[in-house]
């Protein structure tokens, strides 16, 4: 009875538990989008309620701002909606709205239901630019700074951590 | 008789027991891994022939076609950069939508189209498997090095 | 204020936990009876603070309060009420703490239901389980507190996800994590006879009536999930081999392997080692499945709400936990002697195989389950493992486990012979492969899996009844009873065993029969076009609106016709979910006996006609009917007499006289 081979389940687990951690820190949300340090891609896209305003990044130029993409027919956007709207009150930075495939009234109707923090909402209605922003899980949110370089990207719904642990910081290290 | 003896082949045939699943574990797993590629490297040409695998992308905008029969559909999934053929003879998910991420899972056949005998939802009204998830960020990827 | 009075609850059960930990631990191992002495009591304060919570939660959930961010996600005001009931677990927050609940729940029938147990052990029972409380309570409130405000308050919330609105949703997770969270009662009863260094037959009779009932509860739960996603997902697949399937069936492989390694430890004094090894790993599993649900490292098709942080805190705690537990085995197992000898034709070498192939099937499963996250974590790139590699492993490990059900309750202990073995089981071998060749031919046309799995199914039954016959036969000649008084006399454990193999031939003929004979098709239809499956035809009659109190849809009417005669009606629907804007297929199934008419709707096609999918499914509710038996011989078998008398009389060591 060599003991040795009592350490045979315990030496099993190790290996195990060392890749499930190792699975942990592979959660696809956290894969470095290849975005950021990029510049955000050009867009030229309608206001909404105003289509014949258009409003362009270039609009943002010499301004920290945060790109926040949603739609009223997306569910998490509603859960992280209390939280553009805190971060809203706090004016840290603008926030432009990018309702992404959306009917505009839809997207009206959404935003006077739930408030509105946007400091601007613009329209892509076929989802042209988001592509070019790779969206694909709406809510996605970005923060670009003054030289229009993609600084931050989070997909899915934004937590009250990220903005504290992350985007406030991040702001204030730009700002500087 | 001696018991040590007896207690010998017990462990033998107990060893034989778990020799025998192993091998079928490992003989299942060589011929039944399901690979994953995106479109691009299935447009590259690097996918197994004749072997399932699973691609993922985008369901392309206005590519979806019905045969007559109304359960053949057609439509293309795109990461952006190459766009794939794809045939599948069923009823889609229903969170399928055109513009939306989608994983299926088949083979190519002779004329490039991919069969898929699968194709995957997951339930949730955001839906963007990661697998389709990863076939568009390495797209982006090659975007972003060869601009 | 219900949230936070509720929430306080929780809080003040944490700190119960975790005095009750350090006083019956430390006074177990100590000796000092004043200490242990509070390890009873506390389990009842624990269960009655965590059910205050949890009926606190309820409350917020049936009134509507969309001031809590728990019930603004996962319920809305047009939600009928029993799926309000429902969504107060649907959610991840909700569901750990109906899971504390049942732990808590489980300590409480602990010490309710363990007066013949010696005080110290019981307090090492106690303090054990507490300590697994203080890991899922923490938990609880650090990261998922169902408690959490929301300000400024939803005016609506954004509705249970439509595949949980549903009965078989409203039972399934307390069933499953009743057998979950009961496998902690096993394991901690290992991990006091380690400290103690008691690890006898008396701690596997004690252990033995609470590891059945935990994997009744498992059996219960897994069968109702594979029920639900049979009717609810519209695929009418009854097994997917899902990562989150996976992980309630992993601890259920475990845990049959330990019911019947139990047996042998408390009727013959051996396999301890090995036992105790199986308790920690079976509830070990049950972590498992809690972390790979929760943390969201396995991609599936439930998408639960999955949080990486979560899952590093659960990580560290399940590698705490097993990792404590392993050690400690490694350490003190050593020193646990051998117990009896037996032959290699005997009944410990039938259960000794049986445990094998079982943990084999559940390391096989594991090993596919997690193999993808492996590659994945090498950089070796993205794969899937699908159902293909687990019916290529699982059948082929699990037929001679089967064919080893027939021999194992006959065999005797110790020392069996073979041609005695055979004597008795001849006949029931030839009729099983006589009738197993031939069923399949009146039945649709022959093929090898049918015949082997019927045979299977055949051998199982008709050895059960020679088992009992014998018996019988043993009785009767013994002190001349009647057929029925031995019958009355038999144990009821003893029938919970036959009850509990017949229903995996239960269970295997439906598998069978629906694999082998299964018919589906997928066709275009429009009003009055008529599609014929088996000796049905069915006719599309209508197409209506629907409203119902949170969705829209089209129902379909569909007349069932066998000979061109009208049977019956049927009414698949298509539903959208309002909130959530999720379409659903709600599929409309004609259960019978023999058979189930499964009718979906798929889409609509712009002629107006609907793709539409139907299946004619043999023998499929013996499936889930096999695995109500299974559950019903646990419950039999824990309803034995000798376990009344053994919780009220303190109990030593038994002699090896009785066989069960």
């Amino acid at each position: 009875m060599a003991p040795t081979r009592f350490l045979i389940p315990l030496g099993i687990f190790i290996a195990v538990a060392a890749f499930l951690f190792k699975g942990l820190s592979l959660d696809p949300k956290e894969v470095p989008s290849p975005l950021i340090g990029k510049a955000a891609p050009e867009f030229s896209l309608p206001i909404l309620n105003a289509s014949d305003t258009r409003f362009a990044n270039v609009d943002m130029a010499d301004k920290i701002w945060l790109l926040n993409v949603f739609a009223s027919w997306c569910g998490p956007c509603l859960d992280e909606h209390p939280i553009i709207v805190n971060f809203a009150r706090s004016a840290a930075v603008p926030i432009l709205g990018f309702n992404y495939k959306d009917r505009p009234q839809a997207a009206s109707q959404w935003l006077d239901r739930h408030g509105d923090p946007y400091d601007q909402v613009v329209v892509d209605l076929d989802g042209r630019i988001g592509l070019d922003y790779g969206v694909y899980g709406v809510p996605e949110t970005f923060l670009i700074d003054r030289e229009g370089i993609i600084r931050y990207k989070k997909i899915g719904p934004l937590t009250q951590a990220d903005v504290s642990k992350d985007i406030l910081p991040l702001i204030k290290e730009l700002s500087e | 008789m001696k018991p040590r003896h007896k207690r010998l082949i017990l462990v033998v045939v107990a060893l034989a027991l778990l020799g025998l699943g192993a091998t079928f574990v490992l003989k299942a797993f060589r011929s039944n891994l399901v690979f994953f590629y995106t479109p691009t490297e299935v447009f590259a040409g690097q996918v197994p022939q004749g072997q399932a695998f699973r691609i993922g992308g985008m369901v392309l905008e206005d590519s979806l076609q019905r045969n007559e029969d109304g359960v053949t559909v057609r439509f293309a999934v795109t990461d952006t950069i190459e766009d794939v053929p794809v045939q599948f003879t069923g009823i889609l998910p229903d969170l399928f939508q055109e513009g939306k991420g989608v994983v299926a899972q088949g083979r190519i056949n002779m004329e490039g189209m991919f069969v898929a005998d699968q194709v995957l939802a997951k339930h949730d009204e955001n839906y963007m498997p990661p697998e389709a998830a990863e076939a568009l960020e390495r797209a982006m990827k090659i975007k972003m090095e060869t601009e | 204020m219900v949230p936070e009075i509720g929430h306080f609850a929780v809080i003040l059960a944490l700190c119960v936990a975790m005095a009750q930990a350090f006083f019956s631990l430390v006074g177990a191992t100590r000796g000092y009876v004043n200490w242990m002495a509070v390890s009873r009591p506390s389990a009842y304060i624990l269960f009655f603070l965590t059910s205050f919570g949890f009926c606190c939660l309820v409350i917020s959930f049936l009134t509507n309060d969309f001031s809590v961010l728990n019930v603004a996600s996962n319920s809305n005001s047009q939600l009928p009420w029993p799926y309000r009931l429902a969504a107060s677990w649907g959610s991840h927050e909700g569901s750990l703490l109906l899971w504390v609940l049942m732990l808590s729940g489980w300590m409480a029938a602990v010490a309710r239901f363990s007066k013949g147990l010696p005080n110290d052990m019981l307090s090492l029972i106690l303090g054990v389980m507490a300590l697994v409380a203080i890991g899922f309570y923490s938990f609880l409130l650090l990261t998922s507190n169902p408690f959490d405000r929301l300000l400024p308050p939803a005016m609506d919330g954004r509705d249970l996800n439509p595949l949980l609105q549903d009965p078989g949703m409203v039972i399934h997770p307390p069933m499953l994590y009743m057998g979950y969270v009961g496998f902690s009662v096993v394991f901690a009863f290992a991990i006091a006879a380690l400290i103690s260094g008691r690890l006898d037959t008396t701690w596997a009779r004690w252990s033995r009536p609470w590891t059945t009932i935990a994997w009744a509860f498992l059996t219960i739960g897994i069968a109702l999930g594979s029920w639900w996603a049979y009717y609810e997902l519209g695929w009418g697949g009854w097994w997917f081999w899902d990562p989150v399937e996976n992980a309630s069936f992993m601890p259920w492989l475990c845990g049959t392997a330990l019911m019947h390694s139990l047996l042998v430890t408390e009727k013959r004094g051996s396999f301890k080692v090995w036992t105790v090894l199986l308790a920690i790993i079976t509830f070990s599993l049950s972590l498992l499945g809690t972390f790979l649900v929760r943390s969201g490292v396995l991609t599936s098709v439930h998408a639960f709400a999955t949080d990486p942080e979560r899952g590093v805190f659960i990580l560290g705690f399940l590698v705490f936990v097993v990792g404590a537990s392993l050690i400690l085995f490694a350490w003190r197992a050593p020193k646990v002697g051998l117990g009896g000898r037996f032959d290699l034709v005997s009944r410990e070498s039938a259960l000794l195989a049986n445990n094998v192939l079982l943990v084999v099937a559940a390391a096989s499963v594991l090993l596919g389950t997690l193999y993808p996250l492996f590659l994945d974590a090498l950089g070796l790139g993205k794969i899937s493992v699908g159902p293909p590699y687990f019916d290529a492993v699982f059948i082929p490990i699990m037929a001679p486990a089967m064919f080893l059900m027939g021999i194992g309750p006959i065999s005797r202990w110790k020392k069996s012979s073979v041609p005695d073995l055979a004597a008795k089981l001849k006949w029931a071998f030839v009729i099983s492969i006589i009738s197993a060749s031939i069923l399949p031919f009146t039945m649709g046309g022959w093929s090898l899996f049918v015949s082997f799995g019927l045979l299977l199914a055949l051998w199982i039954t008709l050895a059960g009844l020679v088992n009992l016959w014998t018996r019988l036969e043993q009785m009767s000649k013994g002190d001349g009873r009647t057929l029925w008084t031995s019958l009355l006399s038999l144990p009821n454990s003893y029938y919970g065993m036959l009850c509990a193999h017949l229903g995996v031939a239960v269970f295997v003929v439906g598998v069978t029969l629906v694999g082998g004979y299964e018919v589906e098709k997928d066709v275009k239809m429009s009003l009055g076009n008529t599609v014929t499956i088996g000796d049905y035809t069915i006719r599309l009659d209508a197409l209506e609106e629907l409203e119902g109190p949170n969705y829209t849809g089209v129902e379909g009417t569909m007349t069932i016709l066998v000979d061109g005669e009208e049977v019956d009606q049927m009414f698949p629907q298509k539903r959208l979910y309002t909130v959530q804007q999720m379409a659903m297929t709600e599929a409309a199934i004609d259960t019978g006996f023999t058979r189930d008419l499964y009718i979906s709707l798929g889409e609509p096609l712009s002629d107006g006609s609907w793709v539409v999918r139907v299946y004619l499914k043999p023998f499929v509710d013996w499936i889930w009917g096999g695995a109500f038996l299974m559950a019903l011989g646990g419950v039999l078998a824990v309803s034995d007499r000798r376990y009344r008398k053994a919780s009220e009389v303190s109990s030593s060591p038994e002699e090896v006289t009785t066989s069960t």
